[in-house]
């Protein structure tokens, strides 16, 4: 869907919000519509994304790990190698810009894995401006190199021990952050989750993935992949790949966290197993109970772990455009080592759902096909979390 | 005429104002809910908001956020709601408002919850998240059987403010502060001069309640000086509920109840 109507992906989307913050998504939506078509905006943050955070990333023929499986060729998609480790720079840059040019002084944003948080720091680093992060508890536990990198970016992190104490918990505070304060700040939102204009907003800016996967595989075989793989947290890294190849032929796939099983409840499958509901400004789909309770999730790396998922994905997936799969923690593990030592590329835990899923994927598919795989990220941030999950379950 | 209305117009012939007070449902227990309620009603509260909890409150400051948590381990359950609004309406004709957030109405189906709620005695509904261009079914599953009391803020625009009031019945919520609910902050000069421009521009066509840090019986006479119709005192009550036992609540809610009523009296 080119630029939704209200904000809605069919039944998707909308804007829930209170109303202290109807002015703001106004502001930011007109905002938007005017920047993104603007000349000089756009060749500011083509210049970011060249020169600073290092685009366009190679699509890397994963040639070792291709013969392993023995099926279609697989291609990575290498977003890992950007600034930062992680696509997230792909929306910052593009945020953190236009807040520049709505003249607001004070960014907030939450994060799960860290990735966002300091992909936010790094863009308001660069562009002169100042931000605070809020995060989940016990993400800042999981995850605390990247807690470490936002303090020292500049950014201020501010822990949330409220309720689930993750990312859906961080979102919840840096809205009433922004309900708070609203006047000066600017809520850099970090997927394509959220109210109207936020999902159609994230997509954009992270559809330079798809743009440049496309090109490349242009290039080098004169086509389309036959599919395309992506891990599904929020769903922005996805989104980004998918949305330009919405229209083509080719397969698309989405991989949630099946985490330690669907059936043990303990996962963040939420397009797999959920239902509709609204939270966050959005109608989606929701892991919640019968009463209309958000349910606690479960995920090994913090970037899925959330409730919730980008109102287009529940569009395309109702209209059944995009697959979603789900992939458990152990075959994450699984798959974090396959690449690591075939490749010798250390994926991030979310990316490497993805990798999972392709595994499967591949083996299914004629050697003559090709499958892209977005790596979403680098595993730096994720070997103490792994090395942990190696002693607790004797595996190797 | 629904329960809301008239109690307006009841309040009006008396010259008085109202006092509308929320509390949430079992906090801590559902024991000192209905206690809670005896001491609202004996102390004079003109409407009563019952809240009822949600695992992600993103209008709520932390004493209402707290609550929920509390109340959702406690077990408060839907159906068990709704038996403890039968209770309470045989307790009292006072009109009753249920305060929640759009999923909880939306997991069930609108003209479904709405229907049960109207059944046990609800006479109206707030729901922080829900903005007018989401309302088409919540609105429609609403007429004729709750009110539906919507927000505004100061920063709303006067054409919004025309828009929310079309679709507004019982009173009109203007929320007193940029935060969340249970924020301190005093008395804003924003505050009063949104005051003014609604009162201006709704010509007294619905009465205008203000709501979101007013805790005290100095905050009600102030903001009544300037001639709202209503205010709505919250996390106040919550905090007080939090420190007194039992066998207390019913005598220290009335006699807090009290204190604020008084200044609704002009
Ligand atoms: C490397 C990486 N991949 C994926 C995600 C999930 O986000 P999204 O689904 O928005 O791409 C995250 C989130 O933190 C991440 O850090």
């Amino acid at each position: 869907m080119k630029y939704p109507k209200g904000g809605r992906f069919g039944e998707f989307g909308g804007k829930y919000i209170p109303e202290t913050l109807v002015p703001a998504v106004q502001e930011l939506e007109e905002n938007y519509l005017k920047f993104k078509n603007d000349k000089i905006f756009k060749k500011e943050l083509d210049y970011y994304l060249k020169q600073y955070a290092g685009r366009p990333t190679p699509l890397y023929f994963a040639k070792n790990l291709t013969e392993k499986i023995g099926g279609a060729k697989i291609y990575l998609k290498r977003e890992d190698l950007l600034h930062g480790g992680a696509h997230k720079i792909n929306n910052t840059l593009g945020q953190a810009l236009l807040a520049k040019k709505m003249n607001k002084k004070r960014i907030i944003a939450e994060t799960g894995a860290g990735q966002h948080g300091v992909a936010t720091a790094m863009a308001c680093a660069a562009l002169g401006m100042k931000s605070e992060v809020y995060m989940g508890y016990k993400d800042t536990i999981r995850q605390k190199l990247n807690v470490f990198r936002m303090n020292m970016l500049g950014a201020k992190v501010h822990p949330v021990k409220l309720g689930s104490k993750t990312l859906k918990d961080a979102i919840n505070e840096a809205i009433r952050d922004w309900i708070t304060n609203v006047e000066n700040t600017y809520y850099l939102l970090g997927s394509a989750v959220g109210p109207h204009p936020y999902p159609v907003m994230v997509r954009d800016f992270q559809s330079v993935i798809g743009e440049e996967i496309k090109s490349q595989m242009k290039k080098l075989l004169n086509k389309n992949p036959d599919c395309v793989i992506a891990c599904v947290g929020g769903g922005s890294n996805a989104i980004g790949t998918f949305y330009p190849l919405i229209d083509s032929s080719t397969e698309i796939i989405g991989v949630e966290a099946a985490g330690k099983g669907i059936k043990s409840g303990l996962h963040s499958a939420t397009l797999s197993a959920g239902s509709k509901g609204v939270l966050h400004g959005m109608m989606t789909y929701l892991l919640q109970d019968k009463e209309g309770q958000i349910t606690e999730t479960h995920s090994i790396s913090a970037g899925l772990d959330y409730p919730g998922v980008g109102p287009e994905h529940s569009y395309l997936k109702d209209n059944k455009r995009v697959k979603y799969h789900s992939a458990t923690d152990s075959e994450v593990i699984d798959a974090f080592l396959l690449l690591t030592r075939t490749e010798g590329i250390i994926p991030a835990l979310e990316s490497a759902h993805a990798i999972a899923d392709a595994v499967k994927v591949a083996s299914n598919h004629k050697k003559s096909e090709s499958i892209v795989v977005t790596l979403s990220g680098r595993g730096d941030k994720d070997v103490e979390e792994v090395q942990n999950y190696l002693d607790k379950n004797v595996k190797n | 005429m629904s329960r809301i209305k008239e109690k307006f117009s009841e309040l009006a012939a008396k010259k008085e104002k109202a006092l509308i007070s929320y509390i949430m449902v079992g906090f801590p227990n559902e024991r000192a809910t209905l206690s809670a309620v005896k001491g609202l009603v004996k102390g004079g509260a003109d409407i009563i908001e019952l809240g009822f909890p949600f695992s992600d409150p993103l209008a709520d400051g932390p004493v209402i956020q707290n609550a929920s948590t509390v109340s959702l381990e406690k077990g408060t359950k839907i159906k068990k709601f709704f038996q403890l609004v039968k209770k309470i309406r045989k307790l009292t004709d006072t009109p009753l408002v249920l305060m929640t957030y759009t999923n909880i109405l939306y997991n069930k189906g609108y003209s479904n919850f709405i229907s049960e709620a109207k059944k046990a005695g609800i006479d109206g509904f707030i729901l922080p998240d829900m903005s007018i261009e989401e309302s088409k079914e919540y609105l429609k599953a609403a007429k004729g059987n709750t009110d539906t009391i919507f927000l505004i803020s100061p920063n709303t625009t006067k054409k919004r403010v025309k828009e929310i009031t079309k679709v507004t019945s019982g009173f009109l919520y203007l929320v007193a502060v940029y935060g969340t609910t249970g924020i301190k902050t005093g008395i804003k000069n924003y505050t009063l001069k949104a005051i003014k421009d609604v009162k201006k521009q709704t010509q007294g066509k619905i009465p205008i309640g203000v709501g979101f840090g007013v805790s005290t019986p100095e905050d009600v006479k102030k903001y009544i000086s300037v001639g709202v119709d209503a205010v709505i005192v919250g996390s106040a009550f919550l905090k007080l509920l939090e420190k007194t036992s039992q066998n207390q609540i019913e005598r220290k809610i009335t006699s807090f109840t009290k204190s604020l009523k008084k200044q609704t009296k002009i």
